[in-house]
């Protein structure tokens, strides 16, 4: 059907250096409702792509295929094999200390137990949590539970991160604190990033292409051409988040929702 | 603005009558008074001494033993139909003299121990069996439903034909008691677990077994130690039965004994000891807990 595929049948594997996500025509339906529908998106290498989309519009859904966690699709994906999923919940295992989780499923290799164990504390101290290593994962805030998540996926050197709406549950300060240490980390260890999010700001805060997703299909498809750090004030981002509200359906003209109802539905 | 001051002392008697201005800033408050109270709730703190957690726990059995002295002191009862706290503590002396308490008592604790053991392991193997295979809960499941439903002590006919009179029959019907609320109550444990925890450990490559060894068994802990809770009651129930109708030693066989002998001093000390051992067992269970479960956040165990 296409060069990629046909690679893949004739080596087994897709090598590339321009490409560390492939999406080709893929379609997903549950129970008969098709939330994905033939669609296509490439990542390149170190790219940091928000999908953008309102609730229910299949973000997740594409997410949970890329991770590995869908078998269940038609079309073509390619995903690099090191990759690390951050859930909106930090997801760790509560029996498990922030050590054992950030390591866990990595087995020791060359340095042994103890060389898993430093790279485990090397990536806690990234996110500046080395000494609460061992703690119980209750113990901690929202906002560190999420952090030691981050770390898990780092620790993995992963050469794709999937970010399912990360820093939903959080507060709005701990959230700005995050989107700093992302950046950040991001910038180090150059991932490509495909951030799922319904927060236009966090987008063009973050990203260096907005994909917004409408009932299942990319409606606009946007490089977000900002200088670094990014103004939230700055014309730029200003109009960069009209035109993303206004693909996302949401007026922000100051009417009140009550108001502009009628004229909306 | 003097409407502020106003409130504060009270409603505004007329603060229609102000002005037009003030008039329409509190027409919409000016309707219905408010009565402003400070925001302490209903329940005063405690004042005085603290009394220890562990005194007022022990106020209760000391309460009833009392009672319980009391109603036999005054003559309510006669000494077979119910013997006095101090007669019964005076029987327990004299059989720990005679040695003959000891050895019952280690006859019983051994029974049960044997039987707890096999009903445990045997509970926690078919629960790991039929929470993590689908086939072994197909093919399990059902059937350790239905035999969950025969009361245990039922069976003890039964034992004895095929066990004879021996410690077997015992420890059969005491494995077979504590089998079922272990299984019952870890496979819950096993399923129970989250399903958001066993995908993550999935995208983090965690294998099969991994899996099991990391997030499975560990969450399914809390839902085993309930089952155990269960199990370490139920043992006792089933080994008084069993002693007091098929055995020549144990703590059922002494209040037995004590029947044929209208000791009713003796029988209440075997009734004690039950007691005293169901207390351990509790205790026992709540340190495992505390130690095993010690990741729960703000679990005091006690």
């Amino acid at each position: 059907m296409t060069s990629v595929t046909a690679a893949l049948e004739h080596e087994g594997a897709f090598s590339t250096r321009d490409r560390a996500v492939v999406v080709e025509g893929i379609g997903r339906s549950f129970d008969g409702r098709q939330v994905l529908r033939d669609l296509d998106l490439v990542l390149a290498p170190g790219e940091f792509v928000a999908l953008l989309g309102r609730s229910g519009t299949g973000k997740s859904t594409l997410l949970r295929i890329l991770g590995g966690l869908d078998p269940d699709y038609q079309g073509e994906v390619l995903v690099p094999e090191r990759r690390a999923v951050v859930f909106q919940e930090s997801r760790l295992i509560p029996w498990q200390r922030v050590l054992a989780n950030v390591v866990l499923g990595l087995t020791p290799e060359a340095g042994g137990r103890d060389g898993l164990k430093q790279r485990g504390l090397a990536a806690l101290n990234e996110v500046g949590l080395a000494e609460h290593a061992g703690d119980w994962p209750l113990t901690l805030s929202g906002g560190e539970a999420q952090r030691v998540a981050l770390a898990r996926a780092l620790v993995r050197e992963p050469q794709l991160m999937l970010l399912d709406e990360p820093f939903g549950a959080l507060d709005a300060l701990t959230r700005i604190r995050m989107h700093v240490l992302l950046q950040d980390l991001c910038a180090r260890h150059r991932p490509a990033v495909l951030l799922v999010t319904h927060d236009v700001d966090e987008a063009i805060l973050l990203a260096d292409r907005a994909v917004v997703l409408v009932d299942g299909r990319i409606t606009l498809d946007t490089a977000i051409a900002l200088e670094r750090p990014r103004d939230r004030g700055a014309a730029g981002f200003v109009e960069m988040r009209n035109r993303l509200l206004a693909e996302l359906g949401v007026h922000d003209d100051g009417v009140p929702l009550s108001e502009a109802a009628p004229a909306t539905s | 603005m003097a409407v502020t001051h106003d409130l504060l002392r009270g409603p505004p008697a007329d603060a229609g009558t102000v002005d037009g201005h003030a008039a329409a800033s509190t027409s919409s408050t000016a309707g219905e008074p408010i009565n402003l109270t400070r925001p302490i709730p209903q329940r005063r703190r405690r004042v005085g001494v603290r009394v220890p957690r562990f005194a007022r726990r022990v106020v209760g059995p000391i309460a009833l033993v009392g009672i319980w002295q009391l109603v036999c002191s005054a003559g309510v009862f006669t000494s077979t139909e119910l013997a006095s706290p101090v007669a019964v503590f005076d029987a327990a002396r004299q059989l720990w003299d005679t040695g003959s308490l000891q050895s019952n008592l280690l006859v019983s604790l051994q029974r049960v121990v044997e039987g707890l053991a096999v009903g445990i392991s045997v509970g926690v193997i078919l629960s790991v069996l039929s929470g993590l295979f689908w086939i072994g809960e197909d093919l399990l499941d059902p059937v350790v439903h239905m035999a969950r439903s025969v009361p245990i002590l039922g069976l003890l006919p039964l034992a004895i034909i095929w066990f004879g009179v021996g410690e077997l029959p015992k420890i059969f019907l005491i494995a077979l008691g504590t089998t079922f609320p272990v299984y019952l109550n870890t496979y819950a444990g096993i399923r129970g677990v989250d399903a958001k925890l066993v995908e993550a450990g999935q995208t983090f490559g965690l294998n099969r077994w991994g899996m099991v060894r990391k997030v499975i068994l560990p969450g399914a802990l809390p839902g085993f130690l309930t089952g155990l809770r269960f199990a370490l009651v139920g043992c006792w129930l089933i080994i008084i039965v069993a002693e007091e109708i098929n055995a020549q030693s144990g703590i059922g066989y002494l209040i037995m004994q004590a029947q044929t002998t209208d000791r009713t001093d003796i029988m209440f000390v075997g009734l004690a000891i039950y007691a005293i051992l169901g207390l351990v067992a509790e205790v026992l269970v709540r340190l495992l807990e505390r130690r095993l479960l010690s990741w729960r956040r703000g679990f005091t165990g006690a």
